[in-house]
């Protein structure tokens, strides 16, 4: 008879295979990790301001917020005139793909995912802002998802994504985002998680490249903002 | 666990599931299952912790602690509390939602309308001497009759 400890641990480690899990193309950790770091930081956000100098001046737009719903974003939102599209789509992420990167490239769940965040009319939205979610999506995943963003936004508009600036890290920290002013974000780490791929300039130029441009801030926290018109 | 806050709220306990339309005019505290519409224009809906809610909700102040799938509209305020969870689009003139809530759909603030302020009463103007203007009797009345009906 083993004991109860020992036989604890190996009944882990077999649910750990026969789920899958398995480390990330990056070659990374594979699963998703609590976060060290409690604190919420105040930072300048040149990506942010650019985006709502873009919008500046103009009332009633709809505009998609993908940090899931709070009371700051909202304000900030509504109090332009504007109508807010909210989800967190990090929580979407987890409950269509689980832990494991690799379900990211079941073409099943993937358009599920779709058909579950982004089911709107085509030219729904006149602003997105994806924060960091989209370095947590594996290529195929990716691709898909920016493709129904093409499809869902207004042309000439603008959304705003961040990406971990690091070409080699396989994983990095996602966030919460909130909105203090147009150019100010409250920054909180959620967790650290698996990077679906590497990205630089170019690939980000590669995955936009159905937009009008692409434009990039690097900043001092390893973080490349980047600000795309459709 | 918050529980219904007066008398006059009628009350759907857990055990209780309604399938169909409900309009009330009163509070109404929802903690038990619903499919269909919620309706209660001047007056506010809870949906307690054990609230599970398929339909569209219609009032003045809607307070959420468990699950509604169906959009919200109040004239007033929604309150999303922690742990609730909303899929549906809101419409309302204030929006709260505590962290841990969990949102997905659109918001859109329509704020209320102000309601037309009472016209000032004409203000009352010491007597003047009458003013020896000469004009035709027809009009002279006329505008006698307007400074009387007010």
């Amino acid at each position: 008879m083993l004991p109860e400890k020992l036989r604890s641990i190996f009944r882990r480690e077999s649910e750990s295979a026969s789920s899958g899990a398995s480390r990330p193309a990056g070659g990374g950790s594979p699963l998703r990790r609590p976060s060290k770091k409690e604190v919420t930081v105040a930072r300048q956000s040149r990506g942010l301001e650019q985006f709502f100098f873009n919008v500046r001046d103009i009332v009633g737009l709809s505009i998609l917020d993908l940090a899931g719903a709070s009371q700051e974003n909202i304000n900030f939102l509504t109090n332009l005139g504007h109508k807010v599209y909210s989800q967190d789509i990090i929580r979407s992420l987890d409950e269509a793909f689980g832990p494991d990167p690799a379900e990211q490239t079941n073409v099943g769940r993937i358009e599920y995912f779709l058909r579950t965040n982004f089911d709107y009319p085509p030219g729904t939205f006149d602003g997105a802002l994806l924060w960091d979610s989209l370095q947590f999506m594996g290529p195929a995943l990716l691709n898909a998802t920016v493709e129904r963003l093409h499809e869902l936004m207004q042309p000439k508009s603008y959304l705003l994504a961040f990406f971990s600036s690091s070409d080699r890290a396989a994983e990095a920290p996602s966030h919460i985002f909130r909105i203090v002013d147009n150019k100010t974000m409250l920054i909180t780490e959620r967790d650290i998680r698996p990077t679906g791929q590497v990205f630089n300039n170019r690939n980000l130029e590669k995955v936009f490249a159905k937009f009008e441009s692409v434009k990039f801030f690097l900043t001092r926290e390893s973080l490349r903002e980047v600000i795309v018109r459709r | 666990m918050p529980e219904p806050e007066s008398r006059n709220t009628a009350t759907i306990g857990k055990a209780v599931k309604i399938n169909g339309q409900i309009f009330t005019k009163e509070d109404l505290y929802v903690d038990g299952d619903v499919e269909g519409t919620i309706e209660s224009h001047d007056n506010k809906v809870t949906i307690g912790p054990n609230g599970r809610v398929q339909a569209g909700i219609r009032a003045r102040e809607v307070v959420i602690l468990g699950q509604v799938q169906g959009n919200v509209e109040a004239s007033d305020k929604v309150d999303i509390r922690k742990d609730a969870k909303l899929v549906g689009d809101i419409t309302t003139s204030r929006i709260s939602i505590e962290d841990g809530a969990l949102f997905k759909g659109s918001i859109d603030i329509k704020k209320a309308e102000p309601k037309p302020a009472a016209a000032p009463a004409p203000a009352v103007a010491a007597p003047r001497p009458a003013e020896p203007i000469p004009v035709p009797a027809a009009s002279t009345a006329s505008t006698a009759g307007a400074a009387g009906k007010r």
